[in-house]
């Protein structure tokens, strides 16, 4: 194992990271503020609660889930598709490095950055609403597992995109609508049973019916399944990652 | 001696049928500087891009210090540096930062004194601290070059190392070249600027159209190859060249004061015969001039020759 070169992946992916505080961690964190002041404080204060838990505080852990789906895909996509787009990944792919250790140094970094930011959003929350955490050790653990996962999807798109525009294509397009209609804000079972079906084969419910369980122990779905589905789409990710590296599929002719 | 890269029927066909290399059969001596010269598209960016595990060969093998390149990919990489055609820098990053970069990600362990070293010896050190996109394209090179010796590599490969580089850096950066040969780095160098070879190589190999069509020794290409010619100044008008000097073939210039004889590099007995004939003659001269056939002219005959 290349730890050296993992470790220069990784660092060289958190510098820029460092480089570029406004934009990464910022930003993010305001506009979720934002979230919070109007939905949690503001109008959260003239709705019912929803199985037990304020409407501030049931919408906590969507939110964070939010954050760390844009921020996985966002940050590990841009990591790989701007070195092909500048022409600098040409030293990547003539290291004597594995697949495995490039994407453990870029995964592993965008992973990083999703998970500080998904903290300091929780911190964020823990301002304006009253939070409780009943599983901690689960919470992190979705936390940890759903920023590995969409980092590895987002190094995919990363791979996949030639151009700026289809690198926000899916973030914008399909991860945040699905992740808005996947349960952030309400719960599925307020929906009628036939919109109910349908949301079920949206895969970010499972990942917000998890977290949010970690939380307060109310779930829309069981902790097994959405623990089951994370680990399915993670699996996914990597036999996408591992078919990308051995055909060489937009990194080598 | 093994050669320290050795290339073996080594072929690619890209996706889209084009076929950029055939059958390459290549040996690149340790301690050498070996310049690769072609035309656009004849293949030298793919043959090092393979070498180098940017692209894939179709056919074909490629050990780097005795290691194959997709079995033993770890080993051989890590003696290989690689210096690209275009400037891909990370802009934003200081000249400390990526060369520090490149010798993490070579597998080395941080080395701060070793990487000082090279950038004073790149003329680098007083940029150390500044953003790669501040630089000038001579300077950019440069640190692309610290970035391929950064883990000391070596073998060393320079797609074009002074493209778009003014003669004086150009100059400046043959000397790096030689220092680093000097050191025991092996060279493999691209050109257009055929000077760049004639100056440097120890052997020359030519490609065109993907095939190897030659691989010899730049003195001895030059004094095969190379085409020398005297030129014989008279200080009065000839009319034409007496019939008994018709077996040198020489050429009288429009104003009849001059005339030139063309011999091969390794022909310089005959020039002696010819100088007693033209006494023998009575024809006197005022003045002798000989030139030698460049790189440049033996590359362009060379490749002439292949279309």
């Amino acid at each position: 194992m290349n730890f050296h070169a993992i470790r220069a992946i990784y660092l060289f992916e958190m510098a820029r990271a460092g480089r570029t505080l406004l934009q990464s961690v910022v930003s993010p964190v305001l506009s979720t503020s934002l979230y919070f002041v109007v939905f949690g404080a503001a109008i959260g204060s003239r709705m019912a609660d929803i199985d037990g838990v304020s409407y501030g505080a049931f919408i906590v852990p969507g939110l964070i889930m939010l954050t760390l789906l844009t921020q996985s895909i966002s940050n590990a996509s841009f990591a790989i598709y701007f070195p092909r787009f500048t022409g600098t990944i040409y030293e990547v792919l003539s290291a004597p490095v594995s697949y495995a250790e490039i994407v453990i140094g870029y995964v592993g970094a965008a992973a990083t950055k999703s998970i500080i930011l998904g903290l300091i959003t929780l911190a964020t929350a823990s301002l304006f609403v009253p939070l409780q955490i009943n599983h901690p050790l689960w919470m992190l653990s979705f936390l940890v597992l759903t920023s590995i996962t969409f980092s590895l999807f987002g190094f995919i798109i990363g791979i996949w995109a030639d151009g700026f525009e289809k690198l926000q294509l899916v973030p914008l397009l399909i991860v945040t609508p699905l992740t808005f209609l996947g349960g952030s804000f309400y719960s599925i079972d307020m929906l009628p049973p036939v919109w109910r079906t349908i949301t079920l084969f949206n895969p970010v419910v499972y990942l917000i019916s998890g977290f949010r369980w970690s939380f307060y122990g109310v779930s829309d779905v069981s902790v097994g399944i959405s623990l089951t589905m994370t680990l399915v789409f993670l699996v996914a990710c990597l036999v996408a990652v591992s078919w990308i590296f051995r055909t060489g599929y937009r990194l080598k002719s | 001696m093994n050669p320290v890269i050795s290339v073996s029927r080594l072929s690619k066909t890209y996706a889209s049928g084009y076929k950029a290399l055939k059958e390459i059969d290549l040996d690149i001596r340790p301690g050498e500087i070996f310049a690769l010269l072609g035309p656009n598209g004849a293949g030298k960016t793919t043959l090092i891009s393979i070498i180098c595990g940017l692209v894939r060969a179709s056919e074909g093998t490629v050990t780097a210090d005795g290691h194959d390149i997709v079995r033993d990919y770890r080993a051989a990489r890590a003696k290989i540096g690689l210096v690209p055609q275009e400037l891909t820098t990370d802009a934003f990053e200081t000249v400390w930062a990526t060369v520090t970069f490149s010798r993490g990600l070579f597998g080395k362990r941080a080395n701060p004194a070793y990487v000082e070293k090279i950038l004073r010896e790149l003329s680098l050190w007083d940029k150390k601290d500044s953003k790669i996109m501040t630089l000038s394209g001579g300077m950019k090179r440069r640190v692309l070059i610290a970035k391929a010796l950064s883990h000391e590599p070596q073998i060393l490969f320079l797609d074009e190392p002074t493209a778009g580089v003014d003669v004086e850096l150009r100059r400046d950066m043959w000397n790096v070249v030689r220092g680093l040969r000097d050191s025991g780095v092996t060279i493999i160098l691209t050109t257009h600027y055929l000077e760049e070879a004639e100056e440097m190589a120890d052997r020359i190999g030519v490609i065109s159209k993907g095939e190897l069509i030659l691989v010899e020794e730049k003195t001895a290409l030059m004094s095969r190859l190379g085409k020398k010619t005297l030129t014989v100044q008279m200080p009065s008008r000839l009319a034409e060249v007496p019939a008994s000097l018709a077996p040198y073939a020489l050429t009288l210039s429009a104003d009849g004061t001059e005339l030139v004889y063309s011999y091969d590099a390794g022909e310089d007995s005959r020039m002696t015969a010819l100088l007693q004939d033209l006494a023998r003659e009575g024809i006197s001269f005022k003045d002798l001039r000989t030139e030698q056939s460049s790189l440049e002219d033996i590359f362009v005959s060379l490749v002439k020759d292949n279309r």
